[in-house]
């Protein structure tokens, strides 16, 4: 990575051998719900507060994924995860349980491809051998922090989306079996000027953008080298905004792109314009992904995780949103 | 893009985007939306008309004001166990402003925050963020309206 | 109320209770609809209108007519605020509109927090 090249390439090819995902009811009943590992029986998940159901969800995660890798907490090195809640509550209080070291990440919904840029790094230059990468957002936990009580009576409108209840966790060893990350994009802040809070998916848009473009000018690819293009969550509207931008750019991504908190929710599930939230990314990459990549129907994929970086203070005192995105690219290598 | 994020062609790509997804965003249907406001917001007064209504029926000695008193406190009592039974938010769903406008709505939204914090305690939680959403309604409420009795005072004294 | 007590004149009352409580309401809708104003804002917005409403001597005659259509949404919130500072100045002077409002509208603010404090302890928020 030089001068304007925004690109990793990893030569090692660390590996993701494996994934877990942990969603709500809600997600668990829609298109991808026989997906996922685990659908949580009720939002608190049985525990007292909705925060610590948003940790339960991200423990059993984190767990779940080192037994299936036949691991034990103590063979991982480090442990990067990040969440929607301020002081990243829900990352650190379930780190404080694991034997391992860990670095708390905040990029807002694209923490989850930024945990693995930054795994695939650290296992790349031979520091460490295996991390863990998590990430978990909660609908009840983040409508809090970011809007209205939940029984509080308000309309959305129709371009809002629905904060995915999910959590999933990857993890990355340098040997071993699955798709290998060979190269990671780092996503720039992006502004263009939109401050509706309810409106995420048109402003992340060009942050997604942003990145996209950067990873066909870094390594050369194009959109008929990838078997599929997922972004994080940019929803119903933002996704048709990002083909209409791309298109613009001389860029068709057809068939090939989809938006994963547009799978998550079916338009019957009054969810709007689909899914939002860090939860988002982590549960469909660690579920239809990982298992679509396993079982060898898609062999090279770009995931570019969007996040909106922005708070309700900054909000409130008229602020635009900024947005990033960060790509990695997951390819099955022998 | 990154460079001069506030230059002038930066504020004209904004603008200029900010139409395009103002264009695009799908918009909801307006005319339906009101009428739902409408039906819901009038269902609720028309409710309290009766209530006022069969409560001067039942109770012939109670002045008008009490009569209104006792209509407000049975109609936020409901509404504030519709919102505790979880009713409430769906209702409001469909009614917007019909939900939030009338003194349901003052109802509702105080006593989602009270439940919502109760996690927090009730000093800290509930008892603290009580007053989260309603609390402009009730700032401005006591502002213009002392404002609105020293002018009427003033008015008084002079034209006495 | 200015209809007379007969079986049409309650109906009518209805009716003008219907149709004041729905207007408001639909206009508010049209100001979510139509501007990116937020709920907080629409109802301090129609508060003091109901408090201009009070002071100007408007709001009576349209309460007689409307009923619980004007007084039921906040307009009426803001005219009971605006009537006690008035009438409450009138009687023991300046002090008196800082207190009135509060009096006023002591029966329904003080119903709203007992009664949230008491479902507080009875139920809990749920994720839908």
């Amino acid at each position: 990575m030089s001068g304007k090249n925004q690109t990793l390439q990893f030569k090692n090819k660390p590996r993701i051998i494996s994934g877990m995902s942990v969603v709500g009811r809600r997600e668990g009943s829609g298109p991808l719900g026989d997906r996922f590992d685990v659908v949580i029986p009720n939002a608190k998940y049985n525990e007292k507060t909705f925060e610590k159901g948003e940790q339960a969800m991200f423990r059993r995660a984190i767990v779940g994924a080192i037994e299936k890798a036949g691991l034990t907490p103590f063979d991982i090195d480090v442990l990067l995860a990040g969440d929607l809640l301020n002081q990243l509550v829900s990352s650190s209080y379930v780190a404080r349980e694991l034997p391992v070291c860990y670095l708390g990440l905040y990029s807002a919904c694209s923490t989850m491809t930024e945990c693995l840029t930054l795994g695939a790094t650290l296992i790349d230059g031979g520091h460490i051998v295996r991390a863990a990468c998590a990430t978990g957002s909660h609908f009840a936990t983040a409508e809090r922090q970011y809007r209205y009580p939940l029984e509080y009576g308000c309309q959305r409108p129709p371009y809002s989306q629905w904060t995915a209840t999910a959590a999933g966790c990857s993890i990355l060893a340098a040997e071993g079996e699955g798709p290998a990350i060979t190269h990671a994009t780092i996503g720039r802040v992006v502004d263009y000027g939109i401050n509706d809070l309810n409106n995420m998916g048109a402003a992340m848009a060009p942050a997604a953008l942003d990145t996209l473009l950067a990873v066909f000018s870094d390594t050369g690819y194009c959109v008929g080298d990838f078997d599929a293009i997922f972004t994080g969550d940019l929803g119903r509207l933002g996704a048709e905004i990002l083909r209409d931008l791309s298109g613009e750019q001389g860029l068709s991504l057809g068939q090939k792109y989809s938006d994963c908190g547009e799978m998550l929710f079916s338009r019957e599930q009054n969810c709007y314009c689909g899914g939002s939230g860090a939860g988002c990314s982590a549960s469909v990459l660690n579920s239809f992904i990982l298992g679509k990549m396993n079982a060898g129907e898609y062999n090279r994929v770009l995931l570019l995780a969007t996040g909106a970086l922005m708070s309700p203070t900054t909000s409130y005192q008229g602020e635009t949103i900024p947005c990033i995105s960060h790509g990695v690219i997951l390819e099955n290598v022998k | 893009m990154a460079a001069g994020w506030k230059s002038e062609s930066a504020i004209r790509r904004n603008a200029r985007y900010s139409s395009y997804v103002e264009a695009i965003s799908p918009k909801s249907g307006t005319l339906k939306s009101l009428l739902k406001a409408f039906a819901i917001g009038g269902l609720t007064c028309v409710i309290s008309e009766l209530l006022g209504d069969g409560i001067a029926l039942a109770f012939p000695d109670l002045s008008t004001e009490l009569v209104g008193a006792y209509t407000s406190m049975i109609l936020v009592t409901v509404a504030v166990l519709f919102t505790g039974f979880g009713f409430y938010d769906v209702i409001a769903r469909h009614g917007g402003a019909g939900s939030f406008l009338p003194i349901t709505g003052f109802a509702n939204a105080m006593s989602s925050a009270a439940l919502e914090y109760k996690s927090e305690g009730l000093i800290f939680g509930t008892s603290v963020k009580m007053f989260n959403v309603v609390g402009p309604v009730v700032v401005n409420g006591i502002v213009w309206a002392t404002v609105a009795g020293i002018i009427r005072y003033i008015i008084m004294l002079i034209t006495l | 109320m200015i209809f007379p007590e007969t079986w049409w004149g309650f109906l009518l009352s209805y009716l003008m209770a219907f149709i004041g409580g729905g207007i408001l309401c639909a206009g508010a809708q049209l100001l979510i609809v139509k501007t990116k104003l937020t709920p907080a804002r629409i109802l301090v917005i129609f508060l003091i209108f109901g408090i201009f409403l009070q002071t100007v001597g408007a709001y009576e005659p349209l309460n007689n007519v409307f009923g619980a259509g004007i007084s039921v949404p906040i307009v009426g919130f803001g005219a009971s605020l605006a009537k006690g500072s008035i009438s409450y100045a009138a009687e023991y002077g300046i002090p008196g509109a800082f207190a009135g409002g509060l009096i006023q509208t002591a029966f329904g603010i003080g119903a709203a927090v007992v009664a949230s404090y008491i479902v507080t302890l009875l139920f809990n928020a749920k994720a839908k």
